[in-house]
């Protein structure tokens, strides 16, 4: 399985969980874990999703991302999870 | 599952602490590349290079937006120039330096000589034509392995090499004497390092090989933040265990890297080595430990404790390990180096002491321009001495600043930084230098 860690960062508004979610799965990305906190009203959210049921490539997915990006005014990095497992995991 | 703790504290490597993979080394065999005539010599290793690194960048550039970890340096290294040049070697360096610009890559290592023993006449025409090609070449690097634990120290090699530093340093005056920042004269030089200006793929390596260097001073330097105060086997454990996850990192890019080319993985080299940026330097984890500057009394212990820690870490943390793997002390590229040696607190001297203990040795350090060529081959007499004994690499990359003297201030730029013109001593050396002939391998050489 092809696993990438999504978060988003940014000021907290109504519906950015639903938006990103929505996007996802338009792209057929399943959302696999989800962490989300407010802190000092800096809304904060990792999300850990598989990639393998989606029909796009990496970066294309990445560009897909950027709407949502432009849209909520939130910073969305997306990046495989192999380099957390490998960094902290033996 | 990966707690947010851990997620976060990536990210942080990344983003703030200047964690980053520091070069990408495609390693490129040569050698069926010979040829009589110059010209076809030099056709064939462009083809060559061309073909086999012509996915090197941007694989590189891929695996760096994907898995969010920036690939500084994606580099070529190939087979020591000399061993297949027939004849004038010249346009083979021209090809080398148009064929590295062709692929992208920002530096080509392998003009290159292994002259531990003795010179072949190949040799002989490469050394001489050092300084014209660097003065002439953009990415071209060369190196000159002079002495090794095994043979000895070439000491006609040595008195030759002092003289081609500074012929270089004056054909490329007008750049500060940038020529000398890409010319390495090493003692036991490794075949798989990774890292410029000393890389070149040497005779026992397989037909092409990625190789890795990782970096990260500043996330060891935020590290020992945490345990100020505390005594050293903390200190040891603590860079143990940054360095394995550094090297872990290296190691998931090298084998990514590997899968996606299709070429064999080499080794990951866990050399910490610094940039002039702030936050990403050696210097300042020997500060960290209790220093007022690199180079104050107990640096040598502080660098040594560093090094070995850092190779326990990643060790583990990665199949092959091979290259320099250890500390870099280049004063240039290394912001808390140039502020030590802008104040006076280290000296040549005490980086020769500090070279025993770590990779590689007088680095990037430059010297008054009227510096004497028998006096830069005494140096480098002294660190090849140094490597031969301790079965170690050591390594010189001085540059005389022509025109220039001790206290004033050479800039190199990007990733080579600037450097303060350091004193060196002047004594007489020439009749130590003019014997010339070689000096004998250590009887811990005879191990057979």
């Amino acid at each position: 399985m092809t696993k990438a860690l999504i978060s988003v960062t940014g000021i907290d508004s109504t519906g950015i969980i639903a938006r990103v979610a929505t996007k996802l799965s338009e792209m057929n990305i399943n959302i696999l874990d989800i962490t989300q906190t407010i802190l000092d009203g800096y809304f904060t959210m990792m999300m850990v999703v598989d990639l393998d049921g989606a029909h796009l490539r990496f970066e294309e997915i990445d560009r897909e991302l950027q709407p949502v990006r432009d849209e909520l005014k939130m910073t969305i990095h997306m990046q495989r999870m192999d380099i957390f497992d490998t960094m902290h995991r033996i | 599952m990966i707690e947010t703790g851990e997620i976060l504290q990536t990210m942080r490597m990344i983003q703030e602490e200047n964690f980053d993979i520091r070069t990408i080394t495609l390693g490129i065999n040569l050698l069926d590349c010979a040829d009589q005539d110059p010209n076809r010599c030099a056709e064939r290793v462009y083809d060559k290079i061309c073909f086999t690194a012509r996915n090197l960048v941007h694989t590189g550039e891929a695996i760096e937006k994907e898995f969010g970890i920036p690939i500084v340096n994606k580099r070529i290294s190939v087979t020591p120039v000399s061993m297949i040049a027939q004849g004038d070697p010249v346009p083979i360096a021209k090809a080398l330096d148009r064929a590295a610009n062709e692929v992208g890559v920002n530096f080509l290592g392998g003009y290159s000589a292994m002259m531990q023993k003795g010179s072949t006449n190949a040799d002989e025409r490469l050394l001489s034509s050092i300084p014209q090609v660097l003065s002439e070449t953009k990415l071209l690097c060369s190196s000159v392995n002079v002495a090794s634990t095994r043979a000895g120290i070439n000491m006609n090699a040595v008195r030759e090499m002092g003289e081609i530093i500074k012929k270089t340093a004056l054909l490329t005056a007008e750049s500060d004497g940038l020529g000398c920042a890409k010319l390495v004269v090493f003692s036991n030089a490794v075949e798989d390092n990774p890292f410029m200006a000393g890389a070149f793929c040497g005779a026992g390596e397989p037909e092409c090989a990625i190789n890795v260097g990782v970096s990260g001073p500043g996330v060891v330097k935020v590290a020992l933040e945490s345990v100020k105060g505390q005594p050293f086997d903390i200190v040891a454990e603590t860079i143990k265990r940054t360095a394995f996850k550094i090297t872990r990192v290296g190691q998931l890019v090298a084998k990514e890297a590997s899968r996606r080319m299709n070429i064999p993985f080499g080794i990951v080299d866990l050399s910490l080595a610094p940039t002039p940026a702030r936050g990403d330097s050696v210097a300042h984890i020997l500060m960290e430990m209790g220093l007022e500057y690199a180079g104050a009394p107990g640096t040598t212990a502080a660098l040594a404790l560093l090094n070995d820690a850092v190779k326990k870490g990643g060790i583990m943390a990665s199949n092959h390990v091979g290259g320099l793997s250890g500390a870099f002390i280049p004063v240039s590229e290394d912001i808390g180096m140039i502020e030590s040696a802008s104040a006076g607190a280290i000296t040549i001297e005490k980086l020769e002491a500090m070279t025993c203990v770590c990779s590689v040795g007088l680095d990037m350090i430059a010297i008054p321009g009227d510096t004497s060529a028998e006096t830069i081959s005494g140096m480098i007499a002294d660190e090849a001495a140094i490597g031969m004994i301790n079965n170690k690499t050591t390594a010189i990359r001085v540059i005389p600043a022509v025109g220039k003297k001790a206290g004033d201030v050479v800039e190199f730029g990007g990733l080579l930084g600037y450097a303060p013109v350091m004193p060196v001593n002047t004594f007489d050396n020439r009749l130590f230098i003019a014997r010339g002939g070689r000096i004998p391998a250590p009887v811990h050489s005879m191990r057979n």
